[in-house]
């Protein structure tokens, strides 16, 4: 027997090929656990600030159950805040998201065979956390079985998105019961830029990073929330070609 | 219902409705034609690009001092983004920040 035809599983692989779809799900929700400890105080700030700038208790099981998007919540909130147009905050919170398109994209040779409501579904649980770790765990695994992905994935999902919903609502109540002099309008800057320093991997990404910080501070000189919109594009247009030209300065053989 | 609620009401329906079509677009439709190489490299650029230009007008700025900039919230946001930077961890960023935010609250009082 060849190895290429009968390629060697390592033990760890062995017993991810036995698991029933049951035991996937459990598995994924197991791996889904560590989450839990950024998932869950950033889902209760969420309710705090929503709280903060007027939102009602459904209004706030609206965005954590229908958008079900950490980051562009928050942008959302935030700009409701400042008083910006509905259109702004619309296309600010959906920018947030377009990173999503690439996680679609990535799961297409693994999920793409699934029937239309199972990929429906996984599209609708498709976050950071559930994205993250299904792909590590396909690629790893490369010769799970439809159904094993597709348990694994919802695992994961359970794990993430139930305690999200969760604990959204209970930062609303907590955050009726804060009082003001505990600077919580800082609250949100903070979670941002501890979201955004993690990121900052490449020089294209602390470029645009920098493009998108000086463009933002010169545009606010326009009305509330239309510098968002000028300064993004600059800054991922920036992104493209620091890292366009990172590629071609290596491939050009220069040091 | 309010003015207020109203645009909320519609903000949470077409941004749902919008992020569940950008999440479903390949799974869903588009199936296993590529991304464009630029609306690739573009895309991995999307969150940098908008978070930053959110919160720098609000660290320079913030809207509790009246617009002023200030030493407080300066330092935390300076504490946050070193952390951030160095240990890589989100929530530990947070953490350092608000300790930061409040320990300068406190001092300054």
């Amino acid at each position: 027997m060849t190895p290429e035809a009968e390629p060697v599983l390592s033990p760890e692989q062995k017993r991810a090929l036995a698991r029933t779809p049951a035991q996937c799900l459990r598995h994924g929700v197991i791996q889904s656990l560590p989450f839990l400890l950024v998932l869950v105080p950033f889902g209760l700030l969420f309710g705090v600030l929503s709280a903060e700038s007027g939102l009602d208790l459904a209004q706030v099981m609206g965005f954590s159950v229908l958008v079900l998007a950490g980051a562009s919540q928050f942008t959302a909130v935030q700009l409701l805040t400042d008083h910006a147009p509905t259109v702004i905050v619309i296309v600010s919170a959906l920018a947030v998201n377009l990173r999503m398109a690439m996680y679609s994209a990535s799961l297409v040779p693994w999920l793409g065979d699934a029937g239309p409501r199972q990929r429906a579904l996984t599209a609708y649980l498709l976050i950071d956390q559930t994205y993250a770790l299904s792909i590590q765990q396909f690629e790893r695994n490369p010769r799970l079985r439809l159904d094993q992905r597709l348990a694994y994935f919802l695992g994961t999902a359970i794990c993430a998105c139930v305690p999200w919903v969760i604990a959204s609502a209970v930062g609303f109540r907590l955050g009726r019961a804060i009082p003001e002099s505990w600077a919580l309008d800082f609250a949100l800057p903070i979670t941002f830029l501890a979201m955004v320093a993690p990121m900052l991997r490449s020089a294209a990404h602390i470029a645009a990073a920098g493009v998108s910080i000086v463009a933002s501070l010169v545009f606010t000189v326009l009305p509330s929330g239309l510098g968002i919109l000028l300064a993004a594009p600059l800054a991922m247009a920036t992104g493209a070609w620091v890292e366009k030209r990172t590629e071609r300065l290596k491939a050009g053989g220069l040091k | 219902m309010s003015g207020f609620d109203l645009k909320v009401w519609f903000i949470i329906a077409v941004l749902g409705v919008g992020t569940y079509l950008i999440r479903w677009s390949f799974l869903g439709a588009i199936g296993n034609r590529a991304i464009p190489e630029w609306a690739e490299r573009s895309l991995r650029y999307t969150a940098v690009a908008v978070l930053p230009a959110i919160v720098a007008p609000l660290v320079v700025w913030p809207a509790a001092t009246d617009g002023r900039p200030d030493p407080v919230r300066l330092t935390a946001a300076a504490v946050t983004l070193g952390v951030g930077l160095v240990t890589r961890n989100t929530l530990l960023a947070i953490v350092a920040g608000l300790m930061a935010l409040f320990g300068m609250l406190y001092l300054m009082a």
